[in-house]
């Protein structure tokens, strides 16, 4: 069977390439960026985290060399701190509010918040103890983000927590799906493990709706929460798709997470379709394994491109490429990719995004050499879960109330597959999977009330 | 530029720049280098009983990592007497435009001091600064802040040294007493040529957390040493603009070198505007070496040019007729704080300072809209945080101008304190007790006065 070849660079220089971007601060660093910080009263950073971590309160505590109370306060309002810490848009959310950005360098928020999570986690502290148990039971359907901090605040409160998760490992994309240079696998693991040391139990390799059906998980729990994320990268849709090089972008992350970095193939000549963070992350890493090459072939302009701008700054830092109002009409190869064929684009009125839509200029055609092709175009919806329960959709997302209920009463929903608007993370599934966990705690309290009546 | 040179009390220096008494000044390798680096003069490390030192002798107090407070318990100078009163000619000799004085410290007999003035004098030295501050060690022996605290004793030994001596006597006072202007009156009646203030301050500086130990530890013991540095300037400035207001003094017309916390050229121009006429420097020097004396002599120089001011000896005392008692400050003159949202960077520090402490009179405000501190918990980014974060607002109705939101702001100029009109004749609480004492003793006379004038506190 013919394949691709794997990276021709040393072991030493693939691993170096995928150490993370930023290094740990020092306790010394930790200690003059925390004293930096003034103390805010309703501080802007903590409007700005979806999560609402006390920042200032965490800051402080480190300029006091209290890192555990620093820490606490931190996995008080966001479970996954450690993780959020390294994948946070940060320059979006918490860093982009603070005060000190008007005229000077705003606070190093994320890095002071991995010093201390990491601190808890390199030591495997539990700063939390679950309550005694209210004989209530919930079983939360996908072990990223958004299930695991559901997970956690409904075990801290004392509820009996199981989690079916259809992968070999929990985390979700945070073990999977996030680059190895901005988060190490081992650090989504050890949040997985502070999670179990809760007392919550989680199965993997259960896939709901496969294994084990919906229906029979809403008769044996008191609530169920869906955490099911998107699923893979939907097809091209154009000729060629199918032949050795073509290489859908989230898998394509998911290998260097699991795999060793020298059996990974990757191209020469790599071209990435989408502009999107998915496309970005796919992107660098094929530089990284030592694609010669590397261009990114997107149908709008630069303007319209739904990567942040930090992120295309950096792409560019990496040596990709951009292609702009270039859309791909067919993959070029007899058994292999030998080219991607494209046509130019023009853009016209705006479309229902808002985004002026692009248009084919005719007979404009050309073709990009590459021996591999990374589709990145974003990710599918499991809409076949919804389906079976009945649910309420909006373009494929789940419908959610202000507690994330869905529209079947006791059945909850958070993260990616509810994000119907804005841009998905990490940190927003936190926080789904928190006011979930709320509203199922208050839901159940009312049960116990009534039946105690 | 400015001329920086002094004349005190017949000590000559090129600017007003002086190391203090201390490890800095404790050996002539040491002060040729601090001259080399442009010192205007240096009172040698005290010499005179025979002492030990111990280890470890510092602890400090640091704040955002920098050092704001030096203790120590650091005794005279263990170095041989013969060998210091050597050095101090030698370097007398190298350097003649330099202030050279020699700090003196022993027993408190007639006999003690009359041996070592005249050993000092032999040295060339330019002046004797009596040592009557050192707080730890020396004091239990009968000497140093023993001597300082009893103003008897100061008197008596100034005499002495006053009697066997033909060159300047400056006394150097201990800040450990309740009131200074006595110890300074003491020195005048002992014939002093001038005085100098504050030696350091009684204080433990601090407890080890892992050890219980106290810091300095000295095998596991510790004890009371001498504070100085950034810490204590405001305590050495209310002193020494105290001794520098005191009567006898004045009539005396004596001298003061001021020290205590001089870090930079600014400390150094406040010490003079409030009456000293030379500065004294030693933890400056101990936490970044000699060479801080370059901008202190810069900085001071350039500050005076750009006031039009020719000569440092113009601003000596300038701001001491505005120290006043509180009875004579104006009871009408009236501030309001005043938010400039231009450079306002929406910190709340003000607004919190002035809710919990003050008077809460900062509103927090969008537009028109006063609004509560919070945020719902679906709040989410950068754009949504700053856009609708509101800026504070002063009530100027309700504030009493107290001035702290204005000394907590993080932007300098951002608050100001702006005088307003309070529409009342300008009175002082000592014209209220001679003119209408039932105010100042009855709260109903009080209140009835308010109602009269117009003063409305919340
Ligand atoms: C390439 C890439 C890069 C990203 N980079 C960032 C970033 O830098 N910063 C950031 O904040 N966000 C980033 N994101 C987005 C972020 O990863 C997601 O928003 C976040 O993981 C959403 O969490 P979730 O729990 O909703 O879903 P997921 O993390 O997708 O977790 C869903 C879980 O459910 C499981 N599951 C699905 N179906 C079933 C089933 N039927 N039965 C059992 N289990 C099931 C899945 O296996 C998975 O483990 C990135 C996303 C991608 C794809
Ligand atoms: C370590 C140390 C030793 C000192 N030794 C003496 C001394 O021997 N004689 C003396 O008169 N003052 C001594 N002092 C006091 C200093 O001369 C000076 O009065 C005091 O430190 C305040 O000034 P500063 O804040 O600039 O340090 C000493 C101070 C320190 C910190
Ligand atoms: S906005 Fe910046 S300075 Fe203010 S509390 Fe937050 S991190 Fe600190
Ligand atoms: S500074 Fe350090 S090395 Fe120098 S004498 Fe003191 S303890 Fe010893
Ligand atoms: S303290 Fe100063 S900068 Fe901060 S909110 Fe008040 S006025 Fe603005």
């Amino acid at each position: 069977m013919l394949t691709l070849p794997t990276s021709a660079l040393s072991a030493e220089s693939l691993e170096q390439n995928f150490q993370e971007v930023l290094p740990a601060l020092s306790k010394r660093e930790a200690s003059i960026e925390a004293n930096r910080c003034l103390f805010c009263y309703d501080a802007p950073c903590t409007h700005a985290c979806p999560t609402h971590i006390d920042i200032p309160g965490f800051i402080k505590k480190i300029a006091r060399d209290n890192v555990k109370g620093s820490a606490r306060v931190i996995l008080e309002s966001n479970f996954l701190g450690s993780t959020c810490a390294r994948v946070c848009p940060v320059e979006e959310l918490c860093e982009g509010a603070c005060v000190l950005g008007s005229d000077h360098k705003p606070i190093e928020i994320g890095r002071l918040q991995r010093y201390s999570t990491d601190f808890v986690l390199e030591k495997k502290l539990d700063l939390f103890k679950p309550a005694p148990s209210t004989g209530k039971k919930v079983v939360v359907i996908g072990a990223g983000p958004a299930g695991l901090s559901c997970a956690a605040e409904l075990a801290k409160l004392g509820h009996a927590v199981t989690i079916l998760e259809r992968k070999p490992l929990a985390g979700g994309l945070s073990t999977y799906g996030i680059v190895v240079f901005r988060e190490p696998v081992q650090v989504s693991l050890a949040e997985v493990e502070m999670v179990e040391r809760l007392g919550v139990n989680i199965k993997t390799g259960v896939t709901v709706g496969v294994d084990v059906t919906l229906e029979s998980l809403t008769s044996d729990y008191d609530a169920v929460f869906l955490s099911v994320g998107l699923g893979t990268v939907p097809s091209l849709g154009i000729p060629g798709e199918n032949l050795l090089g073509v290489v859908d972008g989230i898998k394509f992350i998911e290998d260097t997470k699991t795999q060793a970095y020298s059996s990974i193939p990757v191209g020469k000549h790599v071209c990435v379709i989408g502009a999107g963070n998915t496309a970005i992350d796919a992107a660098t890493i094929a530089r990284r394994l030592g694609a010669e090459s590397v261009t990114m072939v997107y149908r709008r302009s630069a303007s319209e491109m739904t990567a942040y701008n930090f992120e295309f700054e950096f792409a560019k830092k990496e040596g990709i490429e951009y292609r702009f109002l270039s859309n791909p009409v067919a993959v070029r190869g007899t058994d292999s990719v030998t080219g991607l064929e494209c046509v130019k684009m023009r853009l016209g009125a705006p479309d229902s995004s808002g985004r002026p839509r692009p248009e084919a200029i005719p007979d404009s055609n050309f073709v990009l050499e590459c021996d591999m092709v990374i589709s990145a175009i974003g990710q599918e919806k499991h809409q076949s879960l919804a389906q079976q329960l009945n649910l309420e959709t909006k373009n494929g997302y789940i419908v959610t109330d202000a507690h994330n209920q869905t529209s079947r009463p006791g059945i909850y929903a958070g993260g990616d597959c509810v994000r119907v608007t804005g841009d998905a993370s990490t940190v927003m599934a936190v926080q789904d999977g928190k006011i979930a966990a709320r509203g199922i705690h208050a839901q159940m309290l009312e049960g116990m009330v009534s039946a105690n009546d | 530029m400015a001329d920086l040179s002094i004349d005190f009390c017949g000590i000559k220096s090129p600017n007003p720049f002086w190391l203090a008494s201390a490890p800095p000044t404790n050996s002539g390798h040491q002060i040729h280098k601090a001259f080399e680096a442009g010192w205007g003069g240096a009172v040698w490390k005290t010499i005179g009983a025979p002492v030990l030192n111990v280890s470890n002798r510092y602890g400090t107090i640091k704040y955002n990592g920098q050092i704001i407070g030096l203790n120590n318990v650091e005794l005279i100078s263990d170095r041989p007497i013969e060998i210091n009163l050597r050095e101090i000619a030698e370097i007398k000799k190298l350097w003649p435009d330099r202030a050279v004085i020699a700090s003196a410290m022993v027993e408190s007999n007639p006999l003690a001091w009359k041996t070592i003035i005249q050993q000092i004098e032999d040295t060339g030295a330019d002046g004797i600064e009596l040592n009557y501050g050192c707080p730890h060690g020396m004091s239990e022996r009968g000497m140093g802040a023993a001597v300082g605290q009893v103003p008897e004793y100061c008197e008596q030994i100034t005499a002495w040294v006053r009697e066997y001596s033909s060159i300047p006597v400056i006394v150097k006072l201990t800040p450990n007493v309740t009131n200074i202007s006595a110890s300074a009156r003491a020195a005048v009646a002992g014939g002093a040529h001038a005085l100098s203030l504050i030696n350091t301050i009684n204080s433990i500086v601090g407890v080890n957390l892992e050890t219980f130990e106290l810091s300095p530890n000295i095998g596991g013991k510790g004890g009371h040493g001498g504070y100085a540095g950034p810490a204590v300037k405001p305590i050495a400035l209310h002193l020494m603009s105290q001794v520098a207001l005191t009567e006898e003094v004045m009539r005396a017309k004596l001298p003061i070198s001021g020290m205590g916390g001089i870090m930079n050229w600014q400390d150094a121009a406040e010490f003079l505007l409030l009456g000293a006429s030379s500065l004294q420097v030693c933890t400056a020097a101990m936490l970044y070496g000699y060479r801080v004396v370059e901008d202190m002599i810069d900085g001071l120089s350039n500050w005076l040019d750009e006031k039009g001011i020719g000569s440092v000896n113009e601003i000596i005392g300038k701001s001491l007729p505005r120290i006043s008692d509180f009875g004579d400050f104006d009871l009408s003159f009236k501030t309001v704080a005043r938010v400039n949202p231009d450079s306002c960077i929406q910190c709340n520090l003000c607004y919190i300072a002035c809710n919990d402490t003050e008077h809460q009179c900062i509103d927090l405000k969008r537009g028109e809209e006063v609004v509560m501190p919070g945020f719902d918990e679906r709040d989410n980014g950068r754009i949504q945080a700053t856009s609708s974060r509101p800026f504070p607002v002063v009530r100027e109705s309700d504030c009493v101008g107290c001035d702290l939101c204005h000394n907590v702001c993080p932007v300098t100029g951002c608050i100001t304190m702006v005088e307003v009109p309070s529409g009342r004749a300008p009175t002082t609480w000592r014209q209220l007790s001679a003119e209408r004492p039932e105010v100042t003793q009855d709260w109903e006379a009080m209140k009835r006065y308010r109602a009269e004038v117009g003063i409305d506190i919340h």
